[in-house]
């Protein structure tokens, strides 16, 4: 079984910073605004570098949404920048009307998404997100896992025309996607060949998907892990392919089972191969203050969770 | 550039069309359309600098942004005899299949719409962020914005007019459409919001008032002192104090033709009030 290497912890949003610091370098129609939370969303060194491209706008989220959609008119290439839960919840309309309806070329940067943003509790720990964006009409959803793909999809997302919803998180998990590896919007990425059972993962869940395929591994279980980073295009072939293969999944997610990549899948399978599916992900709950890796373990959201998954959808087959 | 007869027939025919539109889908948005005839009129032919042809990017001319998307009618209408596409097509208003829209869209790909409009309260945000880009780009030009008063009821206007004083927004001239109406009456009934001009200027804008929002002229006068008052430091609000349903005696004056559709009887007394000075599509 092939395997991945930590090459050590690192946060997912400071990804995202490392490759807004090369944008501001290499493309001069890229500019940041952010909502108070520039230390947090990782973006003090593109204002350090480029002050006037820089966009403070205060504790405004739906004013900031607004300034992101009229900027494109005139050429520019907003990245906006806040928490997961005030990109989107706060701002559903906002982001309807002014950027997905009108066709604006607005990336909207999403960090401390989901239960990992940790000691804050439920009030910032959104776990219906990647739902809300996913169901507007020509938005891309992008949900990284490591901080050299969140690097990554920053810099793709640039280059790709029309809304984008990137998704990332605080806290420092392992580091193992190749540095400076091509991003490809709405193409999965198989970590792993196996013959048994497919585990698609995304965001955080992915590592944990590796830990659970080694797991696996030992105990003669052949598990195919899919790094699906982009949500919205789904890339249906490649699910499709590897459940025509293995003949059940598991879907793994730090979001709500409602809305999330799982039920993304569901459909997929529902009308082009109807197979069996577990769903790691949190089950119609809101979230609460602990540490991360305390709330990935009560909600559900780590290896053991998927290798207990994995045990029942193969007895399903 | 037109002079005021020609401005006044225009509206004139402006007023037929937004009548004539309304009452074919039984629906839309007449009184503050007609009351805001003068204005766009006067904006698109006579304010405003613009480009030939619709470029979204809108560089090297002046913008304008509806924030108050209701008022398709007369934004439409003030489009297509400005030469943005066919007069003609205002026979599709509502329409399916249409481009025009119940709610100005750039989804349909409508020459002269830059931005969607009609849940409330964003377009002023649209226009500083246009603005900015306008300075980003060194683009000497004006970036207008129209906003209902009773639309100043929504928190984001409130952002918006924070961030533009603050960050000095001063190539912005944000339009507030004073005629005093919403929809579940007087604006002072619904929720009074005693003095937008004290509110703007605590905020950091410069204001001026345009008293007869109706009057071509007065208009004109009006848009060209807060055109000087651009570029320094500040943006720029303007009270248009104009009458809902203007130009149509039975309209005039009450929120009750906000978002109705004249009957068979009431669209000829309607458009008897307005004769037909360029021809109807």
């Amino acid at each position: 079984m092939k395997t991945y290497t930590n090459t050590g912890n690192k946060d997912t949003r400071s990804g995202f910073g490392a490759g807004l610091t090369e944008l501001g370098k290499t493309n001069g129609n890229v500019v940041a605004l952010c909502a108070d939370l520039t230390g947090s969303l990782k973006m003090d060194e593109f204002k350090a570098n480029h002050p006037e491209r820089f966009f403070q706008v205060g504790i405004a989220e739906a004013n900031m949404i607004g300034i992101a959609a009229g900027m494109t008119i005139g050429g520019k290439i907003p990245f906006t920048g806040t928490f997961a839960n005030f990109s989107t919840g706060r701002v559903y309309d906002q982001i309807r009307q002014s950027v997905a309806y009108s066709d604006k070329n607005v990336k909207i940067c999403a960090s401390h998404a989901g239960v990992t943003l940790g000691e804050d509790g439920a009030t910032h720990q959104i776990l219906e997100d990647i739902g809300l964006m996913k169901m507007l009409p020509g938005m891309t959803v992008i949900n990284t896992c490591d901080y050299n793909q969140t690097k990554a999809a920053t810099l793709a997302i640039a280059k790709h025309h029309g809304p984008v919803y990137l998704r990332f998180g605080r806290p420092k998990v392992p580091n193992f996607t190749p540095e400076n590896g091509e991003f490809k919007i709405g193409k999965a990425v198989k970590l792993t060949e196996g013959s048994d059972v497919t585990i698609v993962a995304t965001g955080h869940l992915v590592w944990e998907a590796l830990e659970a395929a080694k797991a696996l591994h030992e105990k003669g279980i052949s598990a195919e892990v899919i790094n699906i980073h982009t949500i919205k295009p789904l890339d249906d072939q490649a699910i499709l392919d590897s459940v025509s293969k293995t003949g059940c999944i598991v879907t793994a997610e730090e979001h709500n089972y409602l809305g999330g990549l799982g039920e993304s899948v569901a459909r997929v399978l529902a009308q082009h191969h109807p197979a069996p599916q577990e769903f790691v992900a949190t089950n119609d709950t809101f979230g609460e203050s602990g540490t991360p890796a305390q709330l990935m373990e009560k909600y559900g959201l780590n290896s053991d969770a998927i290798l207990k998954a994995v045990n029942t959808v193969l007895k399903r087959k | 550039m037109p002079n005021i007869q020609q401005l006044e027939d225009l509206t004139t025919q402006v007023r037929r069309d937004i009548l004539r539109m309304v009452h074919k889908v039984n629906s839309g948005h007449p009184g503050g359309s007609l009351g805001c005839a003068e204005f766009f009129v006067t904006l698109y032919q006579d304010i405003m600098e613009t480009n030939e042809g619709f470029d979204m990017d809108g560089k090297g001319e002046d913008l304008f942004f509806l924030s108050n998307g209701h008022i398709s009618p007369v934004y439409y209408s003030v489009l297509a005899r400005s030469g943005y596409f066919p007069v003609d097509e205002l026979n599709t208003f509502r329409l399916i299949d249409s481009r025009l829209q119940g709610h100005p869209t750039t989804h349909e790909g409508l020459p002269g719409v830059r931005i969607a409009s009609g849940s409330l309260g964003q377009g002023m945000s649209v226009a500083i962020g246009a603005a900015e880009a306008k300075k980003l780009n060194n683009d000497n030009h004006i970036v207008y914005s129209l906003h209902g008063d009773g639309e100043l009821q929504e928190g984001q206007n409130w952002e918006a007019i924070m961030y533009a004083a603050a960050r000095k927004v001063d190539n912005l001239i944000s339009i507030i459409d004073l005629n005093g109406q919403q929809i579940d009456g007087s604006t002072d009934n619904v929720l009074p919001m005693g003095s937008i001009k004290n509110k703007f200027e605590a905020f950091g804008w410069t204001v001026i008032e345009i008293e007869e929002g109706n009057n071509v002229e007065a208009i004109i006068k009006g848009m060209a002192e807060a055109k000087t008052l651009t570029g320094k430091g500040k943006p720029v609000c303007v009270l248009l104090k104009t009458v809902m349903g203007n130009g149509v005696d039975f309209m005039m004056h009450t929120h009750a033709w906000h978002g109705k559709a004249p009957n068979d009887e009431q669209l000829e007394i309607g458009l008897a009030q307005n004769a037909e000075t360029l021809g109807d599509y």
